[in-house]
């Protein structure tokens, strides 16, 4: 699989939308509109803001949704900009993406949010725009940031129209039944053909052609317009400020002198610094030390009341202490705990390694530094036999795992061996030994070598995602056989219009964990769109997978796969190790093998001939040196039986593939 | 001790060699002649040698030199040490710089055995090597030596050439065979990075010669000269009614050897210093520098590193094996007086197992290869070096 920016990237594209480092520009000028206050983005500490003037009423929490690359984060910089939230300047790019990675791929990995004063017809609204992730890998987030909205901007690009991940977006809304303003953007653009998205939009999502709205988002284009829909369409929260304290934590991050920064809205009461509040997941007690809006940087207010959206901070030290989905409330009053999110499971799992051993404390310390603003990254400790010391990550999905991946990188600057991702396989257990052992009936399987045999096991379980594809219409013959091969079943297949078609399949997630993206990508010239969201487990037809080397089996590189794959992938780990283990003094023979079955078998020729032709007095030093490094080279190998394979032999099969 | 001059003038470059060698229109002998027998003096006072068993004049190419070079630098070492009558003075010949009256020369100045970079006896070979001469050339020299130098001339020959095929090897072996004296190398052609010839293998325009290929034609070398009754001495050299090199065994024997000349390479221990271990020295590269400090110090000793016992050791296993003596346990005992070679290679590790899979023989006389490990043997080293280095 690529990584981003290279070629066949699906979900973001690289490109410098604004120099990594360009500064946020903090404008100079007052807001529009007469407001209560002063200088609504004054620096921290000086005058708080008085946010008892914006009634319930006069509140709209809102969230703009997108596939890569629609605009969406353009949209928001033109609204922070009409508002008066920012000030207009060139160098307004994705003001809420604070990430490098963020900028460099023009997504979104952490949700941001920001409040806008608008003054509307004679009224002081206050607009809480909450930032959602790019990709469904974050679906987790984007429904964090979701639970706190009434509504959403649904952003199609005029040109592209409807890609996978518009739908994956629409439906998240749709089904948390908030109301959808559908935006067409980039009408600007030569090739820009709204009717056609327009009938689009009507067709798949069954809302009015008059409904959407026209605009450039680069340009300003009817972007006030957009404002003034969220005012008349959004309905206002539904709660009261004179009911006991209920915030809702849909976010969390963590500050290195501060502590956990906690995201909140507010569904009933009111909140100030010097409250005793609980946490209704952990019951733990804390004082708030302060509250405050995001401008989008942090604002210190007197409070916060029922129906707006802000931060606390409130002395916790870890962000497991503000878990996402978590009710707070006041001490000593109770309150019924909101209902709580889907919980971020991992869906792909990846070892993480250093390049060098040494770099092993660099590497735990950059994981703990990341993790703390990233819960939903599971980190286990793990050891190979070839790669030393490390870790088993568990990611969301696959752009998690990649954008993890180059923060580490980028912000740590350390780079890692990442193995090929694997996914978390179940088995329904039928000995009464093992589910007494294991103390349950169903299990996870995450490590090769705990793949319980078939004899022991009812059931095998894989996880699967149900996959949204849209592609022009010449694409489909192609996609189809992609799709059959990945052992895909079809579940529907609509024209969103004469040119386009919206397939969606049951994949197995481990069927697109490795290379399907660049597969599509390919085939369709870049033009299909791809994006998946969990579709729970289904009974699968796994096998344990054995590589030996001379009958001697390798414990780091045993896989799970299904039975109707062991072949294939068999044969491609066979000729991969071929290429990597040096020859030796014998013969070796390289196969997979299922149970005592062999599969696949590869031939590694012994050494005839190895011995340096010509060696006299000018050649002996440089000729000692080489022989020196070999002899510490030999003693860092892993023998698998008389076997010795180099770790980079193991490093080039087991990694993940970034490069064809 | 072995004196080995080094003349590093060539007068083409050829496209697959690496060595420290200089192409310049002109040279000035004078100059360099009396920097190599001051600098042969020096060394051979500063080593102590007494008597010196071997003088082999390398290069560049070393025949393009004055015979009056030659004697002068033979003087030299008479002078600074017993010179032997009958010791082997060798001299490296191009074809082309070895017609009858040049090679009566240097046979007068003191030279006794002549080594000839023959490299192929096929025109197309040749001109693919980048060498200046033609097989009919090669043969001219090598029948001149031989009626100068009778039982004392060698001939280098290179295999495994892109393109080259088993049947033209073998027809490239017969030829050599008809034409040779007593003495023969075979070397496998090496790709050098830096040389025009592994630019064009590694660059594609050239094929790389498979594996098998190259240890076929190895196999078929060995059992050729074997069967016209040479014995294969050395991984690379076979020789017939004892003409082995004197000179080249030093080296493979770890003996002392005075690497004399631009980029010369030596191994002693330089008593008349004060020194007490063995150094692994080298002169200075460039010739004009190596004058420069010859003129001023009398040398031009580029490095010196004291070889530790164990890495002398490792050169003694390293060299010695490559011979089909192997290393006895008289001249490891005088490397390694407290270790013998049945404590180091006799218990169960590394070398017990290469016995066992047929690579190696320990026994009353030494360590050494069979006759299959001689072929593998870079593939036995780091195995018996990791062994070595755990006492």
């Amino acid at each position: 699989m690529a990584l981003a920016g290279r070629t066949g990237m699906w979900w973001a594209r690289l490109r410098s939308r604004c120099p990594a480092a360009a500064p946020i520009c903090l404008p100079p000028g007052l807001p529009a509109g007469p407001v209560a206050w002063e200088r609504p983005y004054s620096s921290r500490g000086k005058e708080k803001l008085d946010m008892s003037t914006y009634p319930v009423e006069s509140i709209r929490n809102f969230s703009i949704i997108a596939h890569v690359d629609h605009g969406k984060s353009t949209l928001a910089d033109r609204l922070l900009e009409i508002t008066g939230t920012i000030a207009k300047t060139e160098c307004n790019k994705q003001v809420l993406d604070k990430l490098q990675v963020e900028r460099e791929r023009g997504i979104t990995v952490k949700a941001q949010s920001a409040s806008l004063f608008y003054n509307h017809e004679g009224v002081n609204y206050l607009l809480n725009l909450i930032d959602t992730p790019g990709h469904v890998d974050f679906s987790y987030e984007v429904s964090r940031s979701l639970s706190a909205c009434q509504g959403v901007i649904l952003v199609v690009d005029a040109n592209e129209g409807i890609q996978a991940q518009t739908v994956a977006n629409f439906y998240l809304a749709f089904e948390a039944q908030l109301a959808i303003i559908p935006v067409i953007n980039k009408i600007d653009l030569k090739n820009a053909d709204p009717g056609r998205v327009e009938k689009q939009i009507e067709k798949l999502f069954d809302i009015p052609i008059e409904e959407c709205i026209r605009i450039s988002a680069k340009k300003g284009t009817n972007v006030e317009k957009v404002l003034q829909k969220v005012i008349e369409k959004i309905p206002p929260p539904q709660c009261n400020t004179a009911d006991p304290l209920k915030a809702l934590v849909f976010d969390s991050t963590f500050d290195h002198y501060r502590g956990v920064v906690a995201n909140i809205a507010l569904f009933g009461g009111e909140i100030q610094k010097g409250h005793k509040i609980v946490s209704a997941h952990t019951k733990k007690r804390y004082e708030v030390n302060e509250v405050g809006i995001l401008t989008p940087n942090e604002q210190p207010t007197h409070k916060l009341y029922a129906g707006q959206v802000g931060y606390l901070i409130a002395g916790m030290k870890d962000v497991t202490e503000a878990q996402i989905g978590d009710t707070l409330f006041l001490y000593k009053q109770p309150v019924e705990p909101l209902p709580g999110f889907k919980s971020a499971k991992p869906m792909v799992f990846a070892g993480m390694y250093p390049v060098d051993q040494t770099e092993y404390n660099n590497l735990k310390s950059a994981l703990e530094r990341l993790t703390l603003n990233d819960s939903s990254v599971t980190v286990h400790r793990d050891s190979s036999l070839a790669l030393g010391a490390g870790w088993r990550l568990g990611f969301l999905g696959l752009l998690h795992m990649e954008v993890f991946n180059q923060r580490l990188e980028q912000e740590y600057n350390i780079s890692v061996i990442l193995t090929a991702p694997t996914v978390p396989y179940k088995a329904v257990l039928s000995s009464a030994k093992l589910i007494k052992e294991y103390g349950k009936a169903e299990i996870t399987i995450i490590n090769p070598a705990q793949f319980p045999d078939k004899f022991s096991v009812s059931e095998y379980l894989e996880p699967t995602v149900l996959g949204t594809i849209v592609t022009p219409h010449e694409y489909i013959g192609k996609i189809i056989t992609l799709c059959q091969d990945r052992r895909a079943v079809q579940k529907d297949m609509v024209y969103i219009d004469e040119h386009r078609v919206m397939l969606k399949y049951l994949f197995p997630l481990n069927e697109i964990v490795v290379d399907f993206y660049d597969a599509l990508k390919s085939l369709s010239s870049g033009y299909a769109s791809f994006d998946y969201e969990d579709a729970g487990y289904q009974a699968a037809d796994l096998i344990k997978m054995d590589i030996l080397l001379n009958g001697n089996p390798v414990e780091e590189l045993a896989t799970v796969i299904h039975n109707d794959k062991a072949y294939a992938t068999g044969k491609f780990l066979c000729e991969r190790l071929k290429d990597t283990i040096p020859r030796q003094l014998f013969e070796i023979a390289i196969q997979a093998a299922v149970g005592k079955k062999i599969i696949a078998r590869e031939t590694l020729k012994a050494y005839r001939k190895n011995v340096v032709a010509k060696c006299y007095g000018g050649d002996i030093t440089r000729r000692m040196k080489l022989l020196k490094r070999q002899a510490e080279g030999k003693k860092l190998m892993r023998k698998i039986g008389n076997v010795e394979v180099p770790r980079d032999a193991f490093i080039r099969v087991l990694k993940r593939q970034t490069d064809k | 001790g072995a004196p080995c001059p080094q003349w590093p003038y060539c007068r083409k470059r050829c496209s697959y060699c690496n060595f420290n060698k200089y192409v310049v229109r002109a040279v000035d002998e004078a100059a360099v002649r009396s920097c190599l027998a001051r600098e042969a003096r020096t060394l051979l006072r500063l080593s102590q040698v007494q008597s010196v068993t071997s003088v082999f004049f390398g290069g560049g190419t070393p025949s393009l030199a004055s015979p009056r070079t030659i004697a002068a630098v033979l003087e030299a070492i008479a002078g600074a040490a017993h010179l032997p009558s009958g010791a082997e003075v060798t001299l490296e010949a191009n074809p082309s710089s070895a017609s009858t009256p040049c090679l009566a020369g240097f046979k007068a100045a003191g030279v006794n055995r002549l080594s000839i970079g023959v490299q192929s006896l096929d025109d197309a070979e040749l001109r693919l090597l980048g060498r200046e001469h033609t097989a009919a050339e090669a043969r001219g020299a090598v029948e001149a030596a031989r009626g100068l130098f009778p039982g004392r001339t060698s001939i280098d020959l290179l295999f495994g050439l892109p393109g080259q095929s088993q049947d033209t090897w073998a027809q490239g072996l017969e030829a050599a065979l008809g034409l040779c004296d007593d003495h023969i190398s075979l070397y496998q052609l090496t790709l050098e990075r830096g040389t025009a010839l592994a630019a064009q293998v590694w660059g594609g325009t050239l094929p790389t010669p498979p594996q098998d290929l190259l240890a076929d034609m190895y196999q078929t070398a060995r059992a050729t000269l074997v069967a016209a009754g040479f014995r294969h001495y050395e991984v690379s050299n076979f020789a017939r009614k004892g003409a082995l090199s004197t000179h080249n065994l030093s080296y493979w024997r770890a003996e002392q050897y005075i690497g004399v000349g631009p980029g010369a390479h030596g191994r002693f221990v330089p008593w008349g210093e004060g020194g007490r271990s063995r150094e692994a020295r080298v002169q200075t590269l460039e010739p004009d520098a190596w004058m420069q400090e010859v003129q001023s110090r009398g040398h031009g000793t580029r490095r010196r590193v004291v070889l530790s016992p164990l890495e002398q050791l490792e050169e003694v296993l390293a060299l010695g094996l490559r011979t089909d003596e192997g290393i006895t346990r008289e001249r490891w005992g005088r490397f390694s007086p407290h270790l013998s070679l049945e404590a180091a290679f006799g218990v169960p590790g590394e070398a017990k197992d290469l016995e066992q899979q047929g690579w190696l023989v320990l026994d009353g006389s030494g360590l050494r290869c069979t006759r299959e490990g001689l072929g593998l043997l870079d593939s036995l080293l780091p195995a018996l070096l990791c062994q070595l280095q755990r006492h």
